[in-house]
């Protein structure tokens, strides 16, 4: 399977029809003023932006400048760390997620997240679909099934893998397993995902393949994504943050920010002349 | 320090000429200290195993007169225990069955415990509780057996004695009581390892699934650390089942078959004295006559502890191979 192959004459006009309609679609997460601690070192910096429904967000920025921390904000898997602290808010769907009432097993739910590393569970390729489902109470086997087979044939790998789904998750390759992990938390019917970097540890082909199921999954889902790959922000996403040292620089539009960024930062780090 | 430089031709010849030199000559020093080192490690290391050995041996010839005069099929399955009578008897069953039934009373009571122990160490506890409840675990490893001998003598016994309404509390349930708590620190510390070298990846992966602690626990941290578990289950089962002084003194020592009949059924019988093959050797050990034949099947008694705690580890080590194994792997 190769890289989808597009005429540039279409880019203008999805472009064009796109950034219409950005502007005008709803919110998935609103975050204002989000500060945040690990111990006393500070990561976040007062960030505030929105993220938009059923659109791929991009966050990019040098190594060590708080992406990560961003992302795990954002379904609070930043409390698994000790000594987290944080101020500020974000609204997802019309609660603040640091709300002390905030169910996390179903904002977890809702926010699914896919690791930098992928990490299948050391179980079978049917179980790891299934985990998530099962976790949440869904016991009848071909309920499980179809589950299992809808989610693997949404990221492709299901005539990879349907004749060997009880072999352990750990025996496919890693872009298999990537696209295991998306599978696994597509299972569990998110609103939302968040991806760490899902690319950097597979080869090019892998990754192309990862890319194109992010172009696919943004018609059902509102998507963020790290990514230290220019060329892949640029590809894969409509909306681009710009993070330094904590601190957001820049957000925009894909297009604006790499064609025409407002702050000179932006511009050195996307013409690859620092970070 | 001077960076090394590469400037000219003879400069940079020169140095590697000096490299090849240091490479080709080891100086007389360093050749009779690696020489030295490697002979001493060997020569300790051939010791230890030999001196095992030697005792494997030792074992073996001073059981072997017992072994040909009375059989090993009366040691294993006799059931009466006559070293001293006129016509003496070697039955070592109901020692073997009291050593079973006291090391699985102690391990039914230790290996629920210990896990939970250590999943609330490993998983649970805050940092800080964390680091002090290591050591203390660690010191209830090195607790010397004969005080807690004595307080299974003292506080165990009779409180056994008062629930089951026994005139003596001096039972293979006190005895596996206290077994339970000597076995606990190894169970503890080898299952929390075992927990604790889960790639928090995979829990990680979970919780973001939306999964809870409990989940994550259940689903993901006991199953990838159930080798190891196994194996610190086995290790404290050899703890139990070589521990002598304790049981010496917490299980009354009576040399019957530890049976009843329930419902037409031949079971165990916990609420009764017991006499463990570790016990039988060091009651009688001390005061009898050297190269007799009771001393020689004293010594067939000792072998039949060594083979079954030989077993117990060679499984534990086994998994614990297999539990590297399937780290590695991934
Ligand atoms: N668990 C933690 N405890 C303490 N400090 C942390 C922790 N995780 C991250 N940090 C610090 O927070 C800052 C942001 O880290 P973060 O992992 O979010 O960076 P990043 O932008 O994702 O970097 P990279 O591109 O290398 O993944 C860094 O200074 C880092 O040292
Ligand atoms: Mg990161």
């Amino acid at each position: 399977m190769g890289i989808k192959e597009v005429e540039p004459v279409q880019i203008n006009v999805k472009e064009q029809f796109e950034a219409r309609v950005s502007e005008s679609v709803r919110d998935v997460f609103q975050v204002e003023e989000l500060s945040l601690w690990y111990g006393t070192n500070q990561a976040l910096n007062s960030i505030s932006f929105s993220v938009k429904e059923k659109q791929v967000t991009a966050i990019i920025g040098p190594s060590g400048c708080g992406k990560s921390t961003f992302l795990k904000t954002l379904n609070r898997m930043v409390e698994l760390n000790t000594n987290v602290q944080t101020r500020g808010s974000i609204i997802y769907q019309d609660v603040d997620v640091f709300d002390p009432k905030v169910n996390l097993v179903e904002l977890r739910s809702a926010i699914g997240m896919v690791f930098q590393k992928p990490n299948p569970f050391a179980k079978s390729i049917f179980d790891n679909v299934a985990f998530g489902p099962k976790i949440h109470g869904v016991r009848n086997k071909k309920k499980l099934k179809e589950v299992v087979e809808l989610c693997l044939k949404r990221v492709g790998l299901w005539d990879e893998v349907k004749d060997r789904l009880n072999d352990s998750a750990l025996s496919l390759s890693g872009g298999q397993q990537q696209r295991l992990c998306i599978a696994r938390c597509l299972a569990v019917e998110p609103e939302v995902i968040l991806m760490d970097e899902p690319t950097s540890a597979l080869d090019p082909i892998s990754s192309a393949k990862v890319e194109n199921l992010i172009e696919e999954l943004k018609e059902l889902y509102s998507i963020v994504v790290v990514t230290h790959n220019m060329q892949q922000a640029a590809r894969i996403s409509d909306h681009t943050a710009f993070f330094l040292h904590g601190e957001l620089v820049e957000y925009d539009r894909t297009d604006r920010i790499f064609s025409n960024p407002q702050d000179q930062r932006t511009k050195d780090y996307v013409t690859g002349r620092f970070g | 320090m001077r960076l090394p430089s590469l400037k000219t031709n003879v400069e940079s010849t020169q140095s590697v000429v000096v490299t090849k030199q240091k490479l080709t000559q080891k100086s007389f020093v360093t050749n009779l200290g690696d020489y030295l080192m490697e002979k001493l490690f060997l020569l300790l290391g051939t010791l230890a195993i030999f001196i095992l050995l030697l005792i494997v041996g030792f074992l073996i010839r001073e059981g072997s007169d017992a072994l040909r005069e009375v059989g090993i099929s009366e040691f294993i399955f006799g059931q009466s225990w006559y070293p001293s009578s006129s016509e003496p008897r070697y039955g070592a069953l109901p020692f073997i069955i009291s050593s079973v039934m006291v090391t699985v009373g102690a391990l039914l009571l230790a290996v629920p415990w210990g896990i939970f122990t250590a999943i609330f160490i490993s998983e649970i506890a805050p940092k800080r509780l964390k680091e002090m409840l290591k050591p203390v675990v660690e010191i209830f490893a090195i607790f010397p057996s004969v005080v807690l001998g004595f307080i299974a003598l003292i506080v165990i016994s009779p409180i056994v004695a008062n629930v089951f309404g026994l005139s003596n509390g001096l039972t293979a349930v006190t005895a596996a009581v206290i077994l339970s708590v000597m076995a606990l620190p190894t169970i503890i510390s080898i299952a929390e390892d075992s927990l604790n070298s889960v790639p928090s990846d995979f829990k990680e992966g979970a919780y973001a699934l939306g999964a809870t602690k409990w989940e994550v626990i259940k689903n993901i941290s006991l199953p990838a650390a159930k080798s190891g578990i196994i194996a610190a289950v086995m290790l404290g089962f050899g703890r139990a089942v070589g521990e002598t002084m304790t049981v010496l003194m917490a299980a009354g020592n009576a040399i019957d078959m530890p049976i009843q009949h329930f419902l037409g059924l031949t079971v165990p019988d916990f609420l009764t004295s017991v006499r463990t093959l570790t016990a039988n050797i060091a009651i009688e050990g001390s005061d009898v006559a050297w190269g007799s034949l009771h001393y020689s099947a004293l010594f067939v008694v000792g072998m039949i502890l060594f083979v079954i705690t030989f077993i117990v580890n060679l499984i534990a080590d086994l998994l614990i191979n297999r539990q590297r194994g399937a780290l590695r792997n991934d």
